[in-house]
């Protein structure tokens, strides 16, 4: 989201939406409830068999919940992930197919869970006819997957729609389908809720149609666009699949968001979906659905109005964090030297450090465990945050880390402009694997406020030659 | 007269609501069609509301069994073979 200039009342209704706000997946979790099985529609990237835990992909659930066990499910989740901020319905059908379902799930948080955001993600034919029951629930968010505005194109895309009382086929179908998204699309932007649109880029079908698409909704008054690369392999027993469609490229995913981009208008572009399960909850890019099974949530008694409190502190504190991020350490006049320049290490009064801090306030993360990296350039002058480094983003191997090297080495790519890290513990193995980049670890500092750790190692190093430490003496973990 | 639901069915509740004779039922394994309530839509619809909705092919048949919605017919996919081919 890093193109839109926003008004502050949008800021503030996006600053707690992990898929609305690039900043905010960073530190607020969701939850996605599956209680919406039906769909109007069929797409060639989808299949409806969709029990299948080993998958991390739209539509695709464990377990379809009714609205009672959905709702509990929420106030469980959101008592033991006190940074949950969403609620969506995303299917694994289409939640305006399964509006009964859809909308108690709704009324049963409304009462105990009033400060989570609700949201939902459609398809659109169902759309227009639930737009003012949206409004009534106070769903400030909804995400249209518009994959195409031609007809022609959508034919290849939706073998089938479901339409009043009949199935209708081919260019037909797309017709209807398209009028009834853009339909839905300006009545909710005209109603002041936040439109995102997703779009499946299918090379060879929709590639260059995308543009076309993107500057009709950008036209509309959609939020944000966010075009997701298609899933496509034999084994999950698609059209696309099966037939051999070719998914995209990361280079021509990023090629034509760049083009969409430099289109200009208000829409912004969202480049950090992670195209999670229907069924997926905590920060975008970890799942934790499987701690949360109905099995798990059932029996359990939860103190919603004690979690709603710990939820608003949380909220306030990580908001807090992040309001003196970019306010203190913002960078205001010098810019960032490129990355790969190890400009710490060859000026002698400026050094650029890596912090692994989880309270973004001291040094208390475990190496091992840190999910981004604050960067800073620090001199007698004092320190400079320049920029905080997901390391998501540098691990460019298969969506799923398992192994602990290939997560390793990407930790220290996203570190190598640095002469120094400080962490509040870190393996041996880590010790080493940094020490062989020419990173020197440092947990010496562990729990100190971070501005004062930084001035202090800054000091030492200027003070004395750079040289090997030991890990002996640190705070080694097992 | 009266259609049934065979166990391809995958329980996603598309069909119950659609019905008008209330005759679907949220049954384990698989969805049922009660056939002294089933019609077949006649005189309600001129498409059974079911097989208009259903995603899986096969997962409807008519009294006689065959499937309102062959293989193929939903996902354009050629239906598979009768026998698994042999691995080369």
């Amino acid at each position: 989201m890093e193109t839109t200039s926003q008004s502050p009342s949008t800021a503030a209704r996006i600053a707690l939406h992990p898929c609305y706000s690039e900043q905010a997946h960073r530190h607020f979790a969701r939850l996605h409830l599956a209680v919406a099985p039906a769909c109007n529609i069929q797409c060639h990237y989808c299949n409806r068999k969709y029990d299948c835990s080993n998958e991390s992909r739209p539509g695709v659930v464990s377990e379809l919940l009714t609205p009672e066990q959905a709702a509990q499910k929420a106030l469980a989740v959101g008592a033991a992930i006190p940074h949950l901020a969403v609620v969506g319905v995303a299917g694994p059908g289409d939640p305006l197919a399964n509006p009964d379902r859809l909308f108690a799930t709704f009324r049963a948080l409304a009462e105990k869970a009033p400060d989570l955001t609700l949201c939902v993600s459609t398809n659109g034919l169902a759309l227009p006819e639930q737009v003012e029951e949206l409004v009534k629930y106070r769903i400030g968010h909804v995400t249209i997957t518009i994959n195409c505005v031609d007809p022609s194109i959508g034919a290849r895309i939706y073998p089938w729609i479901f339409w009043n009382h009949r199935r209708i086929r081919g260019r037909k179908a797309a017709e209807i389908l398209i009028d009834q998204q853009q339909k839905g699309l300006e009545m909710l932007v005209a109603r002041g809720v936040l439109v995102k649109v997703n779009s499946v880029l299918i090379p060879g079908v929709n590639d260059e149609h995308l543009r076309e698409v993107h500057r009709v909704v950008t036209a509309k008054g959609a939020f944000l666009h966010n075009i997701m690369p298609l899933i496509a392999r034999p084994e999950h027993g698609t059209y696309f699949g099966l037939t051999g469609q070719p998914e995209p490229t990361a280079d021509q995913l990023r090629i034509l968001r760049e083009a969409c981009a430099g289109q200009g208008g208000a829409t912004g572009m969202m480049n950090h979906c992670q195209q999670c399960r229907a069924d997926a909850v905590g920060l975008i890019g970890q799942d934790r659905g499987a701690e949360f099974s109905w099995e798990k949530v059932a029996a359990e008694t939860v103190d919603w109005q004690a979690a709603v409190a710990k939820r608003t502190a949380v909220r306030a504190a990580i908001e807090r964090r992040i309001v003196l991020h970019s306010q203190i350490h913002h960078p205001t006049s010098a810019p960032a030297s490129p990355s790969g320049q190890r400009t710490g290490a060859l000026q002698s009064e400026t050094l650029r450090m890596a912090v692994a801090s989880n309270d973004g306030r001291t040094v208390d993360a475990h190496f091992g465990h840190a999910r981004e990296f604050l960067v800073f350039d620090v001199s007698p002058m004092g320190a400079r945050l320049v920029e905080r480094r997901d390391i998501e983003r540098y691990c460019s191997g298969p969506v799923t880390c398992g192994d602990a090297a290939p997560a390793l080495a990407g930790a220290i790519a996203a570190l190598r402009d640095c002469a120094i890290l400080l962490c509040a513990r870190i393996g041996f193995e880590p010790w080493r694997a940094l020490e062989d980049a020419a990173i020197s670890p440092n947990s010496e500092r562990a729990g100190e406020p971070i501005i004062d750790a930084l001035l202090a190692v800054g000091a030492e190093w200027r003070d004395r030659a750079p040289r090997a430490v030991s890990p002996a003496g640190q705070r080694l973990c097992a | 007269m009266a259609f049934r639901i065979v166990a391809c069915c995958t329980g996603c509740w598309a069909c119950l609501p659609l019905c008008p004779r209330q005759a679907i039922r949220a049954a384990a394994p698989h969805f049922e069609i009660d056939p002294a309530r089933c019609t077949e839509c006649a005189g309600d619809y001129p498409d059974p509301q079911c097989a208009s909705i259903c995603p899986i092919e096969g997962a409807i048949v008519d009294a006689a069994g065959q499937p309102l919605n062959p293989p193929g017919s939903l996902t354009r996919l050629p239906p598979a073979p009768a026998t698994p081919l042999p691995i080369s």
